[in-house]
């Protein structure tokens, strides 16, 4: 039968030659080989002087985003926590004040919200279940701590700053509608 | 006199010393390169610092030793082994004879009459470093590689005493310094290229070097001889494989590459001083290449099987040594009836 890859090798396990059984004119293929890949030049990227640019569906650190007034979105409505297969993600919902209105767009929002990056495999099932467009995975990587405390992320890491909007525009795959007002 | 030699050992031991610490930066950039890779290049420029790291690092690490080892064997194991490494290039001639302050001085530590048997003893003495840190660290792939070591090492000196042999009849003297005043001509390699050749895969297997590294094989024996091994006392296991390398191919450019000498050396019509410094700088020369080519072979080949290695010591280079043997013999027997 014909092989779908053209690239099988009919083996065929017939005596070696002297010339093949001698190894030296394979060893020495080998060597030129090896010497030619020796001026070739290094596929090495000096990492934190160079960085590869992340593809668009790249999954890092989380980003809580805000509203464009400023607001937060997430409602602590709890759909993430529930679709995360590594049960990384806890919330605390809590009442919006009348005086919060700027902080918060909802009437509900997280009072604590915490992602353990430790437990967090990075699947982007958090933001895919997210009604609210509050959650999305970012081009950013996890830093290394020394504690495994410093691993779990509260809102201060998460929730994006006011000042320094993060971009996601690329993960924005999927819209709900004007009447979600992004 | 005395205070001249002493000099000349410390330096040549210095010398060795600061060589094997940089044939482990060598040894990783050239796998690096061969690989496709840049290597240690974050310590100082170009990685130039990364020996001093590797070696401080080594200083630090805890030092370990089993409970159920035998504590004085398993301290002499490495101590064996780096001691037979650094005594090997006693006999090897650094170079021809300086003229210093109206003294001639002799760029050998000792001319020993039977230098080359010397060099053979101390390089299998080395294996009883490894034997008895292997067997006295109580575990069994230290066991394993010990016993690896063991037969590897009775398995190829053979074929590398015969391969010598032959450079013996030929130069009639075992002093290594008379093998190379012969060679000022041509060299030994010229006359035995099969000799030659059975040498240097026996220097690598000697030297414990891939593809015949199986006493410590990794994938296998998790370390082998050294298994149970840490801090500096590692550190002394494998920097005596630096050295012996080292040791090797100095042994391999002075029997087979006609050591300090140099083509047109002595029609340059350059002073004598100038002629040995130029011979040192040769051989150093020479010892490198045949260090890069040892490490170009690690990084091209696979490591044998242990039947493929017996299998080639005993019925493929003993006998090739023995009929090269006798085929210098009977060219030494014709060329004097004629």
């Amino acid at each position: 039968m014909a092989s779908l890859t053209n690239r099988s090798k009919v083996v065929v396990n017939k005596k070696m030659t002297f010339w093949e059984r001698l190894y030296l004119p394979a060893i020495f293929g080998g060597m030129a080989i090896t010497l030619k890949h020796f001026f070739r030049k290094s596929n090495t990227v000096r990492y934190p002087e160079v960085k590869r640019p992340f593809s668009p569906v790249y999954r890092g650190l989380h980003v809580l985003k805000r509203d464009d007034k400023g607001a937060e979105r997430c409602t602590a409505c709890g759909l993430c926590a529930v679709a995360c297969p590594a049960e990384a993600i806890t919330m605390t919902a809590a009442e919006r004040k009348k005086d919060e209105k700027h902080l918060y767009r909802e009437e509900k929002y997280a009072a604590v919200y915490e992602i353990n990056m430790l437990r967090c495999i990075f699947c982007g099932l958090c933001e895919e279940a997210c009604p609210k467009e509050a959650i999305f995975l970012t081009d950013r990587l996890v830093p290394t701590e020394l504690e495994r405390e410093d691993f779990i992320y509260g809102k201060d890491k998460l929730v994006e700053l006011l000042d320094q909007r993060i971009d996601v525009s690329k993960r924005q795959v999927k819209t709900y509608g004007e009447d979600l007002k992004i | 006199m005395v205070l001249e030699k002493t000099i000349f050992i410390l330096i040549i031991f210095s010398i060795t010393l600061l060589i094997a610490t940089y044939l482990t930066y060598f040894e990783r950039k050239v796998a690096a390169f061969l690989q496709d890779r840049l290597g240690p290049d974050r310590a100082g420029p170009f990685g130039i610092l990364q020996p001093l790291a590797d070696a401080g690092k080594m200083f630090f690490k805890e030092d370990f030793i089993p409970a159920e080892s035998v504590k004085l064997l398993f301290i002499l194991g490495p101590g064996i082994a780096m001691f037979t490494a650094c005594m090997t290039g006693a006999v090897i001639p650094w170079g021809d004879q300086l003229q210093l302050f109206g003294r001639t001085i002799d760029l050998q530590i000792a001319d020993v009459d039977i230098g080359i048997l010397y060099v053979v003893g101390f390089v299998s003495i080395g294996v009883y470093g490894i034997m008895i840190g292997g067997w006295s660290s109580n575990n069994k792939y230290s066991l394993f590689g010990a016993i690896r070591a063991g037969s590897q090492m009775i398995s190829y000196e053979l074929a590398m005493g015969l391969s010598l042999i032959a450079i013996v009849m030929l130069t009639g003297s075992l002093s290594v310094r008379e093998i190379v005043e012969q060679q000022a001509g041509v060299w030994n390699v010229f006359y035995q290229p099969l000799g030659f050749l059975i040498f240097f895969i026996c220097a690598l297997a000697e030297c414990n070097r891939a593809p015949f590294d199986l006493p410590e094989c990794e994938t296998e024996l998790i370390g082998g001889y050294h298994t149970e091994y840490s801090s500096m006392k590692l550190g002394f296991f494998l920097f005596a494989e630096y050295i012996n390398m080292f040791i090797s191919a100095a042994v391999i450019a002075t029997v087979y590459f006609g050591g300090y000498h140099f083509p047109f050396m002595h029609s340059l019509g350059l002073s004598e001083n100038v002629v040995s410094i130029l011979g040192i700088l040769v051989l150093f020369l020479k010892i490198f290449l045949f260090i890069f080519i040892f490490m170009w072979i690690r990084w091209t080949l696979p490591r044998f099987r242990y039947d493929q290695l017996m299998h080639l010591g005993w019925k493929i280079l003993i006998p090739l040594a023995i009929l090269n043997m006798v085929g210098t013999g009977g060219f030494i027997l014709l060329s004097t009836k004629m």
